[in-house]
Formats: C-alpha cells, sequence, structure tokens
C-alpha cells in the first residue's frame, strides 16, 4: 500500500521533471530557430495583429471595468480615513504594478493562447506540421517562434492601454461619479508614481508575453492525436499559462520591491 | 532475416530499425531496401506500424537502433539542419493530404516554390497551374482545401508534392476513405506520374489486390520486420503462410493495370 503510493508519487515526480524539460528544451528550440535566417516578419506581423489587435477589444473592456471598480473600491475605503484625494494615486498603482500585466496577460491567454494551443494542435492532429518538415521547412522556425516573439512585443503594447483605461476609468468613477476633485486625482497619482513602477509593470508584461505563447504553442505542439486529445492540450495549456504568470509573477515583484 | 533486401541499387537501405512506443515495440530490427526509380509498396495491417515506417525513411521519426541510410548517408546521425538538406530529396503525400487549412489550393502548391526557390512570381504561378492542370484540378487554385472533397484534397496534395520534382515520393495510404472508383483514378494517377517523372515512389497500402496491378515491388511487414519483398508478380506466388492468407482475403489479380476493376468482388474468405 506504501509501496504503492510511494511510487506513484515518485513516477508522478518523474514525470513532471521530463515535461519540465521537454518545455525549457522546446524554448531553447524555439529562440535558436528564431536568431537563424529566413526571417518571418510577415508572419511575426500576422502574429501581432492576432495577439495584438484582436484582443484589443477585450483588453480595453476589462482595463476599463478594472478601473472603475477600484475608483469605486478604492473611494470607500479611503474615504474611512477621510484621505479620498489619494484615490488616483490608489488606482495607479495597482493598475501599473499589477493589475495591468496580470489581467491583459490571463485575457490574452483565454482569447489567443487557447486559440494558439487549438491552432497548433490541429495542424499536428492533420500532419500538417509534418508537411512542414518533409518539406525541408522548420515548423519552430515557421510556425513557433514567429508567434513567441509576437506574444512578447505585443503583450506590453496591451498593457500600456489597459493602464491608460484602468487609470481613466477609475477617473471617472472617482471624479465625475462621486465627487473627488480632478486636481488631487491627477497630482496625487502624478506624486506616487515612479519610473521604476512603469518599468517594472512592463517587465512583467515582457516575461508574461514569453510565458503565454511559450506554453500555449507548446502545450499545441505536443498534443495527442485525437480530438480529445485536442481539447484536454486547449485546456491544460490556458491552466498552465494563467498559473505560471500568477506564480511567476509573486516572484518577479519580490525582486522588484 | 535477409528478406527486405533485393538486388540493384537501392536509393533508401533500412538496416535493424528497431521502434518503441511507450513499451509497445512496433518495428523489431526491420531490414529494407527501396529499389531505386520503382514503385515499391508495403502491405500490412492496420496498426502495424506501416505508417511509422513511413515516417522513418524521411526522418520524421528516428529509431531507437538501427540505420537508415538515403543514398548511402545514414539520416538518424543528422542534425536538424542537414537532415532539411536530405528532406529536399523527399516529397510525401499525407493519408488526409495535410494541406495548409490557412492557404488556398494554389497557395499550397506555391508554398514550397516560395519557401525554398527563388523563382519569380510569374514563373511560380506558371508551375503551379501546370501542375494543378496535370493533377486534374484546373481553375480549383481559389478554393480552399475546407471546400475540398477528399480525392480532391487527395491531388492538391500530389500536386504540392510534386511541384518540387522530388527523386523519392512517399505515399502514406493515398486511397483510404474514397470510394473504389476514385481509388482508382488516384492510383492511376500515381502511377501515371511515377512514370512521367521517373521518381522512386513508396506507399504503404492495404487495397489488395489493386497494388499488385499497380506497385513494381511488394513487401509485406507482419509483426515488426518485412517477411516478404518480391516483384509484384512473385509475391503473389507467395508460399508464407500468413502472406497467402493476407492477400487471399482480398483476391488476386495480374499485374495488367486493371487491377481496379476486380477490387470489388470479394473473394469467399
Amino acid at each position: 500500500m506504501i509501496d504503492t503510493a510511494v511510487a506513484g508519487l515518485g513516477r508522478h515526480t518523474l514525470g513532471l521533471l521530463r515535461e519540465m524539460g521537454r518545455m525549457m528544451l522546446f524554448l531553447i528550440g524555439t529562440v535558436a530557430w528564431m536568431v537563424r535566417p529566413p526571417f518571418r516578419f510577415v508572419q511575426v506581423l500576422k502574429q501581432m495583429h492576432f495577439i495584438g489587435v484582436k484582443s484589443l477589444f477585450v483588453i480595453v473592456l476589462t482595463g476599463s471595468f478594472t478601473g472603475m471598480v477600484l475608483g469605486l473600491q478604492g473611494y470607500y475605503s479611503l474615504r474611512k480615513f477621510g484621505a479620498e484625494g489619494l484615490l488616483g494615486s490608489a488606482v495607479a498603482l495597482s493598475i501599473i504594478r499589477e493589475l495591468g500585466p496580470v489581467l491583459a496577460a490571463l485575457m490574452v491567454t483565454g482569447r489567443a493562447g487557447s486559440a494558439m494551443t487549438a491552432e497548433i494542435g490541429l495542424m499536428r492532429i492533420t500532419e500538417q506540421i509534418d508537411a512542414l518538415d518533409t518539406m525541408a521547412i522548420s515548423p519552430m522556425q515557421y510556425l513557433i517562434a514567429p508567434k513567441v516573439l509576437a506574444g512578447v512585443l505585443v503583450l506590453p503594447m496591451l498593457v500600456a492601454i489597459f493602464d491608460l483605461i484602468g487609470i481613466y476609468g477609475g477617473y471617472l468613477v472617482g471624479v465625475q461619479l462621486l465627487g473627488v476633485s480632478s486636481g488631487a486625482y491627477t497630482s496625487s497619482m502624478e506624486s506616487s508614481v515612479e519610473w521604476k513602477d512603469v518599468s517594472g509593470g512592463f517587465l512583467k508584461a515582457l516575461s508574461f508575453g514569453l510565458i503565454v505563447t511559450w506554453v500555449c504553442t507548446y502545450k499545441g505542439y505536443h498534443t495527442s492525436m485525437s480530438a480529445e486529445g485536442l481539447g484536454k492540450a486547449t485546456t491544460e495549456a490556458v491552466v498552465l499559462a494563467s498559473v505560471l504568470i500568477l506564480i511567476w509573477d509573486y516572484f518577479l515583484t519580490s525582486v522588484l520591491l | 532475416m535477409d528478406t527486405g533486401k533485393v538486388s540493384g541499387d537501392p536509393v533508401i537501405r533500412l538496416i535493424g530499425v528497431e521502434k518503441t512506443f511507450s513499451g509497445q515495440p512496433v518495428l523489431r530490427g526491420l531490414n529494407l531496401d527501396i529499389p531505386r526509380g520503382k514503385l515499391t509498396t508495403i502491405i500490412g495491417r492496420s496498426g502495424g506500424g506501416k505508417s511509422v515506417l513511413l515516417k522513418h525513411l524521411i526522418g520524421l521519426l528516428k529509431p531507437d537502433r538501427g540505420q537508415v541510410l538515403v543514398d548511402d548517408v545514414d539520416i538518424t546521425t543528422l542534425g536538424a539542419h542537414q537532415l532539411n538538406e536530405v528532406r529536399k530529396k523527399f516529397a510525401m503525400l499525407f493519408q488526409g493530404a495535410a494541406l495548409f487549412d490557412s492557404l488556398s489550393v494554389f497557395e499550397n502548391v506555391a508554398f514550397p516554390l516560395r519557401e525554398k526557390t527563388a523563382l519569380s512570381e510569374t514563373e511560380i504561378e506558371q508551375k503551379v497551374r501546370a501542375m494543378l492542370e496535370e493533377v486534374g484540378l484546373p481553375d480549383m487554385g481559389h478554393k480552399f482545401p475546407a471546400e475540398l472533397s477528399g480525392g480532391m484534397r487527395k491531388r492538391a496534395g500530389l500536386a504540392r508534392a510534386l511541384v518540387m520534382g522530388p527523386e523519392i515520393m512517399l505515399f502514406d495510404e493515398p486511397t483510404t476513405g474514397l470510394d473504389p472508383l476514385l481509388a482508382r483514378t488516384i492510383h492511376d494517377l500515381i502511377v501515371e506520374t511515377q512514370r512521367r517523372f521517373g521518381f522512386t515512389a513508396v506507399m504503404v497500402s492495404h487495397e489488395i489486390p489493386e497494388v499488385f496491378g499497380i506497385s513494381d515491388y511488394v513487401a509485406m511487414l507482419l509483426d515488426g520486420v518485412i517477411v516478404e519483398m518480391a516483384t509484384a508478380k512473385e509475391f503473389q506466388r507467395t508460399t508464407h503462410p500468413v502472406v497467402r492468407e493476407f492477400i487471399n482475403v482480398g483476391g488476386q489479380c495480374e499485374s495488367s493495370g486493371i487491377a481496379a476493376a476486380t477490387g470489388t468482388e470479394q473473394s469467399q474468405g
């Protein structure tokens, strides 16, 4: 009984380690193919359009509502201390440092990441990836590398938009609806937000872009050959990417603070 | 076990190839020579490893043990870059044709030309049009793979494979899922293009007896090894009991190219 439990645990751990090793090799392979000609600018642009432009709507939507709810919550919390004037600072710092990068990355995972896994997984099942190989075209270079590069480039831009809209959402609720003075909102924001908050947020965005595209392309690339496998790969990709984003966010924050 | 060897000049040689998938041995020390410029068909049970074998020829799968020699180069030891050089000799028609969904038929056929040659757009267009005509798909260039029937996909896949003028063509069950008439036209198309372009063809199939009518050589994969390989004519006179049983179920025919006509008649069982 204990034997089988220990053996099961060992098997599970080994499997996990093997998977981590494979993921690492996949990333190294992607980067190696990325820096090797021919460079696929058109593919990268297409992917930037897919990950970036097509996620704009959902980013604007979540950004505005996140800012608005922060404005609302912040106002009632700060009012207890008579510090409504600091609302701008509270909203801006929480969005720029945390909520912007994390929520934008989670939204991109749900919208673009899952589609990426499904697309690559279906190409695996229908042997389109093998077809690329037989034509002496590296699928890592043609399919994977442009997606990863586009993700890393595009996520900071999406986060910038999320931040901007979020801060304006907070302004809308705090100033227009609840009557905080407009000058206090902006000046408290100006005096408390430093460059390192902004750069830290963008560093997060860059690394989240890598995590999302890396995990989602990996899971698609290694889909098992069935419709069930494809569904499983997509679920796993979204869950793993989301969890990794939150864990990595904690570590990065503890280093950056 | 030296079956799977033929006299003459082999273009591909498999020596002692072993492959295991999650503890399940699929190929067990397999030897096979593929003669140059001929059509060789590999038959065998479903799930018996025929497609696995085919994928070893082009390096899509690597053997656990053994060698795969293509023009005397062992491709199992090559890095990704050198392997791609060897792969330029090959083209493959996949079971589901493996056309790129996001590209039209024209763009699919033009794809390897655009990626691997420095031809101008007009030259590419000429080549693609000629090739689509060759496989019987003129005026279909603008369609997308999802809009095509199974037979049309196979034709488009064939056009894409042939457009680079490969030395070696691999066919993975080219007629699976097609009705007997369509299967016959695809077989005819394969034979016709093989004669025309003179490439070495390796086909995986279980269309018995049709394969005897179109193949130069037939090999049978059983329990992970090639148990019998001979010219199509000799193969039908085999004395190997299991091979006999296997081909008897499908029925026999003469090597005359009218194989498909008798294909629908089932044997006595």
